[in-house]
């Protein structure tokens, strides 16, 4: 059979893919972290910080939850159901750090966890570090040409 | 602004940047880690040409949660630091904002590693 036959035919029986109920999953998961962190948030704006300074230690509390639910091992069967309802919120880098942490332990402290702990963190730190240099540069040269 | 609107308003504005998110995955096949990755220059960018906080104003947690919330953060905060330092703010204005987030994760990984077993 030619190759553009049997991709059409594979294609057509693969089973349609879910993306109405992946999306929703997503929606409904992901809007109840940020919830959880809405209280989180107003907890520490009622001890009287401001809401900008509040953002820091609430990343911390959820970053907090985000490992202890990875440990637990209830926070993958999450990631499974959620997708990027569970990845995308800050408990999701968190998990990105915790669990290959745990998985790779047995390939030593330095090999294992040392090296793998970054394996998607790293990623995202190099592009969001790196783009934010980016911006402080432009910012900068922007005060450079202001005072002129 | 009571709190249960401040609830409802985290809650819609958080599920419709991971449902965004989702379709993205979907229809472009990339992995999570790369929409990840994605998201936090989005929210980099958005924070430097100044969309993104009127949305953390509006949503709270809403906004700062997701991992746009972590580019607007690193955004945000060189910026703040380049205005007050100088040029070196450019780089050390994003960690300053980001790093207890960044080292919790750091922290709680290494505990994790040691006391707890992963599951299958």
């Amino acid at each position: 059979m030619e190759r553009a036959r049997f991709q059409y035919l594979a294609r057509r029986a693969e089973p349609p893919k879910p993306l109405l109920s992946n999306v929703v999953r997503a929606f409904v998961a992901g809007g109840l972290i940020s919830a959880v962190g809405q209280v989180v948030l107003g907890f520490f704006v009622g001890r009287g910080m401001s809401p900008e300074k509040a953002v820091s230690p609430t990343a911390v509390v959820m970053v907090f939850l985000g490992s202890l639910f990875t440990a637990l091992g209830l926070y993958d069967r999450l990631a499974k159901w959620a997708g990027m309802g569970a990845a995308l919120p800050i408990t999701g880098f968190a998990n990105s750090m915790v669990a290959p942490a745990m998985e790779f332990r047995t390939e030593g402290l330095v090999a294992g966890v040392g090296a793998r702990i970054f394996q998607v963190a790293g990623p995202v730190l190099l592009y969001g570090l790196g783009s934010s240099f980016v911006v402080g540069m432009l910012v900068w040269i922007g005060l450079l040409l202001r005072y002129r | 602004m009571g709190s249960e609107t401040a609830l409802i308003l985290a809650f819609l504005v958080g599920g419709a940047l991971c449902a965004l998110a989702q379709v993205l995955a979907d229809v472009s096949r990339l992995s999570p880690a790369h929409v990840m990755v994605l998201f936090v220059v989005l929210g980099v960018a958005a924070g430097a040409v100044g969309v993104y906080e009127p949305l953390v104003k509006l949503a709270g947690a809403g906004a700062s949660i997701p991992l746009t919330g972590f580019g607007y953060a690193l955004a945000h905060g060189v910026e703040k630091e380049v205005r007050a330092e100088g040029v070196l703010g450019a780089l050390s204005g994003s960690l300053k904002a980001t790093g207890a987030g960044i080292k919790a994760a750091v922290v709680f990984a290494a505990v994790a590693a040691l006391v707890a077993r992963p599951r299958a």
